[in-house]
Formats: structure tokens, sequence, C-alpha cells
């Protein structure tokens, strides 16, 4: 009697477990589900039509769009300057933002205000950046220009030459993300307990053997994570890039996504748009995979 | 002792170099905001003869006050609006998921959870031709209205992520505690994880809230009228009203980075924390 009442009891509370779960959850299902989940798999139908966005009828064109993809030219090129973004972030900005963390986690207050100028630009907006680094790479009044001309050599155009401009894009996108990663091994620093940094003084370890030796491999694990944030995020960039050049000049500075969007809503062929987004999550997907497993494989041997 | 000597000579070396690389890059980040700030005070001529590095020759507020009296507020009640109703949505939402995910056990609790965190990985620009598509169906099309969804959604994951680790902390005897008082599980949420959860919901509002203020490519693509950009976008309403007056769009690019450096002014390191919180995470 006494247990069957018990187990009434454990049921009741089971089943409110259950209730309240679902009352709790179902708020952020349903967003999830219209917001990402059912537009993913929008995306990947409407690539199969041929759809200009504003009429309602859809005509379908089996995998014609797909096809074309894989010959597109413009869309492969597109993915090479993403895969120089993706070197370019691994080797520049991270390295750079690893050392201007380490300087700030050993200056510890006496640098605060180091940390506060290196941290600013990551509160400005990308459209914001963008347009104050169109003026000063500008051609004419540029800051580039005029330091050019008060030393005696001619205009720099950086944004108009082909040869240059992603180069110059990157600089830009570079200033923007590297607070991003400075604060990221800064917390990573943070983790590693006053103890050790302590007991490697004692040691007699100089701060330059601490860093080496000591620091860098227990911050291995960040450095990956931060690495793989940096082929995903430059994988699927758009922004400034969109803001500064819009992909020129010709497809000088074109990305995946900026070459996506101008399919999209400029030439409003949404159905092969659909397959650029598609196909650049595919490659997002699966090159962040590799990279994972990759990374995971090195760890555990 | 000459050893010693040496070691001491290499150490000061070594921190003068990474002093002047320091202010090297303390230059690069200061420059051009420098720029930005002195030739917003310089009438629309003067830019062009006088050169970008000199000090305004008046400190000429013309600009600051056409801009102020202009539309600016427009945009930026604009971003206010979609930003207190994005956010509110958004801290509720992964509050009350994240409650059931930390303390509840239940079957598909992990997958549900795993499902959630997946989601952080996927960009947005694939999901930008349906989302439009909705917008317009639904007539939500071209109003700041058509943002909060896209919001709300893009920033559950890594705040359902981070809350839920932060309630996982939360010691479980307030709840046994009330349990035992007789208050339900919807009770328990409202009176004591809610309020206990306050630290990871600050840095949850810090974290989203500079996203959102800051989004473009919603914002780009979902409003279109002038009167429904939010302040970000508000520089390329003004670069057609204003073209070639530089001066001009520098004023504007100012006051659209102004109230993020109050925010950072306020809340300092908390600023950086929470920064770092989502970086770490995502």
């Amino acid at each position: 009697m006494n247990r069957k009442s018990q187990n009434t009891l454990a049921k009741a509370r089971e089943r409110e477990t259950i209730r309240v779960a679902a009352l709790f959850l179902i708020p952020v299902f349903v967003i999830l589900t219209v917001f990402i989940f059912y537009p993913v798999m929008e995306t990947f139908i409407t690539s199969f039509f041929k759809w200009n966005g504003i009429s309602s009828s859809k005509t379908f064109n089996g995998i014609s769009n797909w096809k074309m993809l894989i010959v597109d030219k413009s869309f492969w090129k597109a993915f090479r300057n993403n895969i120089v973004l993706v070197v370019f972030a691994i080797i520049i900005q991270i390295p750079v933002s690893l050392a201007l963390a380490t300087f700030l986690n050993f200056t510890g207050k006496r640098g605060c205000i180091f940390k506060i100028a290196w941290f600013v630009p990551m509160l400005m907006s990308s459209v914001a950046v963008g347009f104050l680094f169109t003026y000063i790479l500008a051609t004419n009044d540029g800051v580039i220009t005029s330091i050019s001309q008060t030393l005696g050599g001619g205009k720099i155009d950086l944004l108009g030459n082909p040869d240059l401009a992603l180069f110059a894009v990157m600089g830009v996108v570079s200033w923007q993300s590297i607070p991003f990663y400075m604060v990221f091994f800064l917390a990573s620093f943070s983790g590693i307990s006053e103890e050790v940094f302590a007991a490697a003084r004692i040691d007699g370890a100089t701060r330059g053997q601490y860093f080496w030796q000591i620091a860098l491999p227990l911050l291995k694990p960040a450095v990956s994570k931060a690495s793989v944030l940096a082929l995903v995020g430059s994988l699927k960039y758009f922004d400034l890039i969109y803001v500064m050049t819009n992909g020129g000049p010709g497809d000088a500075t074109e990305l995946m996504a900026t070459y996506m969007y101008k399919h999209s809503f400029v030439k409003f062929n949404m159905g092969y748009g659909s397959a650029v987004a598609a196909g650049m999550f595919l490659l997002i997907t699966i090159m962040s995979l590799l990279t994972m497993k990759l990374t995971k494989s090195k760890e555990e041997s | 002792m000459d050893q010693y000597k040496k070691q001491k000579y290499k150490q000061i070396l070594a921190w003068g170099a990474a002093v002047v690389l320091a202010v090297f890059w303390l230059m690069v980040t200061v420059l051009p905001f420098i720029y930005m700030v002195l030739n917003s005070f310089k009438g629309r001529f003067e830019i062009m003869t006088s050169g970008v590095f000199t000090l305004p020759e008046s400190w000429y507020p013309g600009n600051y006050i056409e801009v102020v009296t202009g539309e600016f507020w427009r945009y930026f009640m604009n971003s206010v609006i979609v930003l207190v109703v994005s956010l509110f949505l958004l801290l509720m939402l992964s509050a009350a998921a994240s409650y059931p995910l930390a303390r509840f056990r239940f079957r598909f609790s992990t997958v549900l959870f795993s499902i959630i965190v997946a989601c952080m990985s996927i960009p947005i620009h694939i999901t930008l031709i349906p989302i439009f598509k909705m917008t317009t169906k639904i007539g939500l099309y071209d109003s700041i209205w058509a943002l909060v969804g896209p919001y709300v959604a893009f920033g559950l994951p890594i705040s359902v992520f981070i809350l839920t680790g932060f309630m996982k902390g939360i010691p479980k005897e307030m709840e046994e505690a009330a349990m035992i008082d007789g208050c339900n599980k919807i009770q328990i949420f409202f009176r004591i994880m809610l309020p206990m959860s306050k630290p990871g919901l600050a840095t949850l509002a810090i974290y989203n809230g500079v996203n959102i203020w800051n989004e473009f490519s919603f914002a780009y693509t979902l409003t279109q009228e002038k009167v429904n950009r939010t302040l970000p976008l508000s520089i390329w309403e003004f670069k057609g009203q204003y073209t070639m007056n530089t001066p001009m769009i520098l004023s504007v690019l100012t006051l659209t980075v102004i109230p993020m450096i109050i925010l950072f002014i306020i809340t300092k390191d908390k600023l950086i924390k929470g920064m770092a919180a989502g970086a770490i995470k995502g």
C-alpha cells in the first residue's frame, strides 16, 4: 500500500517534470524551427528551382543550379578568396592577438589603458568600420594617400586595385577581429592559475620561458579552438567586404556570402542564390568537421 | 655576476621591444578613431584644403547639429526598440529552456541540448532567402519587427549553452527548501532560478546586446525604407543625403559609436568579460 502510493507519487512527479520541461522548451524549439531549421531546408529545396523571388511561380529545374554552381568560376574564385581570408586569419590575426593578450596578462592592471584601447574596435558596427576605412583608404584625401603624398609619393588606390584590394580589406578585417581573439585569449589566460605562474617564477623562469614552455602548451586547446572559430568565421564572412568593396573591383574581393547576396537580392535569381548558399553551407560544414576531427585526434595522440 | 647582468639587460631589452610593439598596436587601433573625430569637426571643404591630419580650424559643430536635428533619433529609437524587445524575449526564452536542461532528468534532454547547441554553427546567410520570403509573406517586410525573430533565434543557441552551464553551477539547496515549502517547478523557476541567474543573464545581455545593436545582414535585407532603418544602416542613408561630404559622414560614424562607448564606460570590465564569455563558448 505504502509502496504503491510512493510509486504513484513518483509517477506524478515525473509527469510534472515532463510537463514543465515541455512547457519551457517548446517556445525555443518553435523559434528555432521557424527561423533556422525550416529556412535551412527551404534553401536546399529552392536550390532545385528557378525563381525570381517575387512571382509565386517557381519552376522546378532539377539539378541544373547545382551543375552550374560546380562549374561556376566566379563561385570558386569567391571560395578561393575565403580560403585566403582563413589563412590570413590563422597566420596573422591569431598570433597577433595572442601576443596582445600575453602582454596584457603580464602587465595586469598597469596595462589597463592598452586593454581598453585595443578592445574598442570590437564595439563598432561593421558598417561603421567599413565606412571609416573607406575614407581612410580613399584615393583622394585618404589617410594612406596623404601619408604617401607628404613623403613625396603619389596617390595610392588600395581598394580600386584588383591586386591589392583583397589585402587592403583583409587588413581592415584584422583590425576589427583581432580584439575578438584577444579577448578570447585573455579569458583563456585567466584559466591558468596564478600559482602556475608564481611557481615558474620561483623556479627562476623568465617571463619568456614561462610563456613558451608553460603557458603556450597550456593554451594549445584555446589556440586550436580559436583556429576553428577563425576558419568558420572567415568562410562565412560578409559584412565588411560588402560595405567596402561589394566584392569588387571585378571579383577581386568576392566572397561566397557576397556572391550569394548578389544573385539573390540584386539579380533576384533566388534559385541560384539558394544553390550558392547551400553550397557554402556544405563547404563550411565539411571543412569545420574535418578540422575539428583533425585537432581532436591530434590532442588525443 | 656578469651572467646575471647579461640576463638583466636581455630582460630590459625584451620589455622595451614589447612596449614598442604595444604602442605601435595602440596607434593602429586609436588613429582611425582620432582621424574620425578630428575630421568630423571640419567644414565640408576644409578637409579638402587643409588635409586630414591637421586640427580643425574652429571645431565646427555644424555637422553634429545637422545630424542630430535630422532623422538621427528616428534611427536611434528603431535600434533601441529592436534591441529591448529582442533582448527581453531572448533572455526569457533562453532562461526558460536552460532551466529544465540544467536541472531536470528526462529522456532526450541531452539530445535536445545538442540540437540547440549545434545551431551555433549555422551561418545566417543560408537562412536569408527563406526568412526574406517569410517576412514578405506575412507582411512584416520593411518593418523593424521583422528583425526581432531572427535576432532572438540566432542568439538562442549560445545563450542556452552559456545559461545551462551557469544554472548547473547554482547550488541546489534553495530549490530543495522551496520544494519542501510546497513550491512547484514553475514557481521555483520564477522565484529562485531566475533571480539566481542574474549574473549569467547580465553576461548574455552584454554579449547579445552588442551583437544585436551592430547587426547588419538581416537589418539590411529585411528593411528598405529610410524610416525603418536601424542605426548602423543609417550611415547609408546619410551617405545618400550628403554625398561627397566626408566630415558629415564622419560625424554620423562618431555618433553611432558613442552609445557603445558610454556602455563601455559604465560597465568597464564587465563588458570585456561578457564578450569573452561569448567568444570562448561560441
